[in-house]
Formats: structure tokens, sequence, C-alpha cells
């Protein structure tokens, strides 16, 4: 009869291990499904022109589509309002996340501390599409048009709080004796501050800005009350301005263009992913 | 730069969180106060009517919140039987072995793809099972969204999960062993009841994620205003209407959308408060 | 003559991590019944190695073989169910670590609910009156069952442990530096408990305390270098040690 008990529990504790396996397996499923599919529907639409030409218009699109032609223009436009947005963002998030950060690794037992800290995880959990409502507010009524500037806006709020949790973490592993050797060696805070935690911490904050910048490079829904999107390659940043994931959205509900999407999701999905990755590989290799 | 100037300089930085977050209040709370000074607080949030006739405009927040809640539950019901596996595989199963730190990277780069791009998947994809398997004739709804959600919160309910099954001391799992429990007694016995209030947080967290999710509900809910009957229905989110509507929309269709917004604001701040103080608590414990 | 069939028995056993790291080199010894037996010997020695295979702890770590034979009342432990061989040999390790999201009660009847086994309610009062009873805590916690092991003071929390492995009525008890993390006070309550327990179970305990050693057990082994060099009686050992290791050792000139 005992022998019968342990079987049973020993056939009970097997099979668990085998549906945490094939469950945990299955759970990886979705990210090769979705590469796959972007890939074998995306890969021959990348072209030159593809990365050169800005979207063709729904007309030019409908024209090509009759006469059997493959659609003529890429993202150019999407990827130039892209990177002008970013670039913006990441100027400002980066410095500014840095000292907040820094602020927050020094002063861990102060009220204000504790509640910028709190706020900082408000912001992180806060959707973005609330964020894209608020720059709308904020900045495109008051300039009376959407504009590149209130895209970046929107995307240095979402960087900020990414910016500011791994410069924290990062410095609040640094060992103490660090800061203490550059003290007793007569530096004041500031340049102990510049000189050798920030260096220190250099390859943790440098992975997290590029997680941030790898976390907003997609997102569409800010992008669309803000930057509202532009159809031709643009260089100003008062004006409204295109993003990649814009471009997407925009395929998505234009009969006409849909067989972009699948390219500008590739090059969207490879670029993201490449950050994450290499993200995770600099990670691993500041670490030992 | 002396210490005094260097310590003002972090702290005026330091101080542009409390000002974007009040200033998000702030837009938030002024810009809804229309349509809830015209419609009423409490009527907003009941009406079920989403009429935008000239003349007899009509904005009801409850179908979109009931929306919200019925994706944001349905994918953590369908998340739970894939992320608590992942959790133990990587959390205690094959803790700190390469096949782990594979299924890991998988996950974190699940985690990082756009929304957008689950909204294709799911719109070209799953949509058209949901439609061959007869579960519903248009296959958008609230169902196939939630799938697609739940996919999209399994890597951060399942990377939390693991970091507190992997905090379970190994003092408690000899001794369980010592005692004759088999491996799947103690993650059932030991693991879980120690673990558990850390689990539970990281179900939290990944449902205020849901909450706020705006482009792959957008694109497969359906976009109808009117309050799902059913988990096949089609409906809308709170953020899926602001994202369809907000470019097209002015004056108290506007105000209604940014109340709206103001809602799932509160909700996620709300939801997310819940999990930050649980898990505070179960890193103590 | 039933004393003459020992109730465990090594018969070369080896434990290695690799193939180059051998932790416990052919080590045979037989093991009375209701006896308890100190190992000794300095640290690295592989004495807790020892222990722990006993009840089969390396099967839990990939990489560690064990070989050899080790017999329970005559059966190979090695090609039995590990779950079977840790019901009936208990384990009491060197931090105390009773289960924090259970009771005192419930604590102590954890080995029973780990393994599905279902008790009436009289049996449970029973179980737990006993197992405390024979680890002297039931005195001191009787009022208190409901509440969280975790309450108690370190000794008591590990008086806890000895009774979780009391309540399954194991054969051999092994205890892995059980006093280690106690206070001298706590140290000598379970000294006179081991003493005293010995005659419902067969104790094996790691200790690198030489007084402790000399004051509880009757037989003892002396380890180094993963060899077994001498056992025998505790007396005899420690008044007149045959191996030249052995009484460097104890006369504090080794480890």
């Amino acid at each position: 009869m005992n022998k019968l008990k342990f079987r049973s529990r020993l056939a009970k504790d097997k099979a668990l291990l085998w549906a945490v396996c094939f469950l945990a397996a299955l759970t990886a499923v979705p990210l090769f499904a979705i590469l796959g599919e972007v890939f074998l529907r995306g890969y021959d639409q990348l072209s030159w022109s593809f990365f050169t030409e800005p979207t063709p218009t729904a007309y030019k699109a409908m024209k090509a589509i009759e006469a059997g032609e493959p659609i003529p223009g890429g993202i150019a436009n999407g990827i130039i309002g892209t990177m002008i947005m970013l670039g913006m963002a990441v100027v400002f998030a980066v410095p500014v996340g840095i000292l907040c950060g820094a602020y927050l690794a020094e002063n861990p037992k102060k009220r204000f501390a504790q509640v910028v800290s709190y706020l900082t995880d408000l912001l992180q959990g806060t959707p973005s599409v609330i964020i894209g409502i608020v720059v709308y507010i904020w900045v495109v009524v008051p300039m009376k048009g959407y504009s590149a500037i209130a895209g970046s806006v929107a995307l240095f709020i979402m960087m900020l709080p990414l910016i500011i949790r791994s410069t924290e973490e990062t410095m609040k592993i640094l060992p103490a004796s660090l800061k203490e050797a550059g003290l007793a060696l007569g530096g004041n805070n500031a340049r102990v501050m510049l000189k050798v935690q920030l260096p220190a911490a250099f390859g943790g904050i440098f992975t997290g800005v590029l997680l941030a910048i790898s976390r907003v490079i997609g997102e569409t829904a800010p992008l669309m009350f803000t930057a509202l999107g532009c159809s031709f390659i643009r260089f100003s940043i008062d004006k409204p301005i295109s993003a990649v994931p814009l471009l997407i959205w925009e395929f998505f509900n234009d009969p006409n263009l849909q067989e972009l999407i699948w390219g500008a999701s590739l090059f969207l999905l490879l670029f993201v992913l490449t950050l994450n990755l290499t993200a995770k590989y600099l990670a691993k290799k500041w670490n030992q | 730069m002396n210490d005094k100037l260097y310590r003002i300089i972090l702290f005026v930085v330091a101080l542009i969180v409390p000002i974007v977050c009040g200033g998000v209040v702030y837009a938030l709370v002024t810009d809804a106060y229309d349509a809830f000074e015209h419609f009423g607080f409490f009527k907003f949030l009941t009406s079920s009517e989403w009429s935008y006739t000239e003349g007899s405009e009509r904005y009801g927040a409850l179908p979109f919140i009931t929306g919200t809640l019925m994706t944001t539950l349905l994918a953590l019901i369908f998340c739970i039987p894939f992320s608590l596996p992942v959790a133990l595989f990587v959390g205690e199963y094959f803790r700190g072995t390469k096949i782990a730190a594979v299924l890991s990277t998988v996950i974190d780069l699940l985690a990082g793809i756009p929304s957008i791009i689950y909204g294709l998947w799911g719109f070209y994809t799953l949509r058209p099972i949901i439609m061959a398997l007869n579960i519903s004739s248009q296959g958008s709804g609230v169902l196939t969204a939630s799938l697609v959600l739940a996919i999209m919160i399994v890597p951060y309910a399942a990377s939390l999960s693991a970091e507190f099954i992997k905090m379970v001391p190994n003092d408690l799992k000899e001794g369980a062993y010592s005692l004759g429990a088999t491996r799947a007694e103690i993650i059932g016995k030991i693991i879980f009841p120690v673990a558990g209030s850390g689990i539970f947080s990281s179900y939290v967290l990944a449902i205020g994620r849901a909450l706020g999710e705006t482009m792959t509900v957008t694109m497969l809910i359906g976009n109808t205003n009117n309050i799902p009957e059913s988990i096949t229905s089609t409906g809308n989110s709170m953020a899926s209407i602001i994202a369809n509507q907000f470019g097209e929309a002015d004056d108290l269709r506007l105000s209604s959308l940014i109340a709206i917004g103001l809602i799932l604001f509160l909700i996620t701040v709300f939801i997310n408060l819940i999990g930050k103080i649980m898990i505070k608590r179960a890193r103590i414990v | 003559m039933e004393s003459v069939k020992p109730i465990l028995e090594f018969k070369k056993t080896c434990v290695s991590y690799t193939k180059q790291t051998i932790a416990v080199k052919y080590v045979s010894a037989a093991i009375e019944r209701n006896t308890i037996t100190a190992i000794m010997g300095p640290s690295g020695c592989g004495k807790s190695t020892l222990l722990r295979a006993v009840n089969l702890m390396h099967n839990l770590y990939q990489n560690i073989r064990v070989d050899g034979e080790i017999l329970l009342n005559g059966e190979n432990i090695l090609s039995m169910e590990p779950i079977d061989v840790r019901r009936r040999v208990g384990m009491v390790f060197q931090r105390p670590a009773p289960f924090p999201t259970m009771s005192i009660y419930d604590n102590v009847l954890s080995g029973f609910v780990l393994n599905g086994i279902k008790l009436s309610i009289a049996e449970k009062d029973a179980t737990v009156e006993r197992c405390l009873r024979s680890v002297a805590l039931w005195d001191e916690v009787k009022d208190v069952l409901n509440k969280k092991g975790t309450f108690l003071s370190g000794g008591q929390q590990q008086r806890l442990c000895i009774a979780r492995a009391l309540a399954m009525k194991p054969d051999v008890l092994l205890m892995d530096e059980p006093t280690s993390a106690l206070d001298p006070i706590a140290t000598k309550h379970i000294e006179e408990l081991l003493v005293k327990l010995q005659e419902e179970v067969t104790i094996l305990i790691v200790t690198h305390n030489m007084g402790q050693a000399m004051r509880i057990s009757s037989k003892a082994m002396f380890m180094y270098l993963g060899e077994l060099v001498e056992y025998g009686d505790t007396d005899t050992m420690f008044s007149n040690p045959s191996d030249g290791r052995t009484k460097a050792y104890l006369t504090g000139k080794m480890g």
C-alpha cells in the first residue's frame, strides 16, 4: 500500500515537471510566431528605396496595385521623424534622468527623495495613452498644432522614469568605499560624483538608456495625439511629423497601403530586439 | 563647483518629477472638468450612452470601464497558466542553468515587442483562427484582445514571480525534502505559501500593465461603444476609445475622453500603488 | 541478539562533486541502534557531506555522485526512492528553519502535510503533544500552538525542527551541527535532549565541538580529508586515540 502511495506521489511530481516544461516552452512560441510572421511577410519589402523614400499617397498606391506593381515608396519620413523626436527626448531625458537618479541614490532617507521615488514609479506605471493626452493639453493646444516637439515631450516623459530608476539602481550597488575613497582624497561631493561615481556607473546607466529607447521607440498612442504624422520627409520640429509606429498604424488603417505594414514592422521589430539584446549583453559583460 | 551648489542643482532637477506628475493630474482634472460638470461625476461613470449627434450629445464611461475590466481580468486569467510555469521553470526547476537563461531572454524579448506589432499579429494571425474556430463571426472582440494582452503581460508577471520564488530560503526547501516531500509537494506547500504574497503582487503589477494597454486592444476589440454582452462580443476599453476618437473629438466629447483618461489614470495609479506596497511587504518577510 | 545487526552501515561510501574532487572516500562503518554517534573533523573533511548522503540530500543537486553502499536495516538506500528514505531518516540542519507560513502546531505535523498523509484530529493532537514533549518544548508553547514558529527563540526553533523530524518516527536522526547557531544555554538544553532521545532514535551528529561530542556521544568518528580515520567508543578515542591525526586534532594541533 505504501509503495502504491509513493508511486502516485512520484507520478504527480513528474507530471508537474512536464507540465511546467511544456507550458514554459509554449510561452516562448508567440515570440517566434511573431518574429516568423513579420519576417516572412516583410523581408521582400526591405530594399534601399524602402529606407530612402517617403510614404506614397493612397492614390499612388492604388494605381500601383491596379497595375499589379509593388507599391512605391518607403518609410523614410517615419524613420527621420522617429530619429528627430527620439534624439530630442534623449538629449533631455538622459542628463535629467541621471541627475534625478543620482539624487535618489544619494539621499535615500530624505522625505522628499522618497516622494520623488514614489512619483517616478507612478510615472512609469502611467499608461502611455494618458501621457499622449497630457502632452496634447500641455504642448499641442498652446502651440495650436501638432509638432515634433510635442512628440518628443511625450517620449521624454516616458523615458525619464526608466533612466532615473536604472541610474539609481546602478549607483546604489556601487561599493560605498568608492565614494569614501574619493572623498578621502579631498574631492567634494560634486567632484566625486562626476569623476568617480558616474563613470563607475556608466555601464549600468548606458544599458538603462538603451532599454529606455527600445521601450519608447515603438510607442504609438502618445504620438497619435502629439506628432500626428506626415506623409513627406520633414526636418522642422514645430510641424507635424511622422514616426515608424505611426506609419504602421496608418498602413493598418489604409487598405491601399496594407502591403507596407510588414516591412515597417520588420524594421521596427529588428531595431527594438537588437537594442534589447545589446543592452542585455552589455549588462552581462559589465557586471563581470 | 562647491557642494552647496551641487546639492541645489540635484534638488532642482529632482523637482522635475513632482512637477511632471502634478502637471499630469492638473491637466487631466481641468480638462475633464467640463464633462463631469455637464453630466455629473456619478452619472458620467454609470451612463452607458455614447452619442455624438450634435445637439443631443451624451457621453458615459460605463461601456469602456466595463471593457477595460473585462479585457484585463480575462488577460489575467489567460496569463496565469503560462506565467506561473515560466516562473517555476526559471526560479526553481532550472534555476541558474543555461536553459533558464535562454527562456528568460525569450521572455524579456516578448516584453520588448511594441504593442502595435502585437496588435498586428493578433489581427492577422489570431483573429482568423478565432473566426475559423467559429468562436465569433468577425473575429475581433473582448476575447481576442484579452488573449494577446495575456501574452503581453506574461513577461511582467513571470519575471517578478520568479524573483520571489528564488528568494524562498534553501533551508526551508531542504528541511521539507528531509521530511520526505517530493518537489511538487514542496512547490505546493512550501514555495507557494512562502512566496505567495510576492507572486500575488507581481500579478497586481501585471494588471496595472494590462489596464492601460492601448494599441493592441484598439486593433482587436472591435471598437463598438456598447457594454460587451459576452466575452466574444466587441466593445471598447478606456484606452481604445481614447485612441480611436481623440483625434477627431472636440469640446464636450474631447472633455469626456479626457475624463475617461483621468479615470483610467486613477485606476492604474491605485492598482500600481497596491502592487508596490505588497511587493515591499513581501520583500521584508 | 538484535544489537548485533547495525541499523545503518556505510560500505565503501564515496561522495564526489566532480571527478577530481572526492569529498568522501571509501568510508565503511556500522552504526549501532539507539546510540549517538558523533562525526568530528576539521572543516572541509567531508563530515557534513557524509551525513547528507544518508538521506540522499545529494540527489537534489546535479553533478554530485554517491558510490558504494549505505545500508539502512540491511537495505541499500542508494537504490531506494529518496522520498521513502527521507521519511525513515530525519534530518536537523545547522540553522533552525521552521516553516514560516505554518503555526507551531502545523510545523510539527509538516511531514504529514508534505507527504499528503491525512490524520484525524485526535491523532494530530496526540502527535503534536508527543513530539513537543519529547523535545521538552510542550510546556513552553502549549498555549501558543497556533502562533507562527518563527516567533520562537533560536533554541526553541531548533527544538521545533527536531520535533518536526521526530513526528515522522524516523529510524535514524541526522544532525548537522545543530547547535552551532545557538547560545550556550540553548545548546545545553539540546544536548540534554539528545541524550534522552537516543532511547527512541539512533542519532548521527556532526559537530565541530569536541566537548559536545564527549558529553553526548557513545561512539565517535574522526574524519580527515574525506577519509574515515578512526571510529570507535568516544571515551577510548578521547583518552587513547589510535591514529596520530586524531590525536593531533583532539589536542588542538590541527583544524
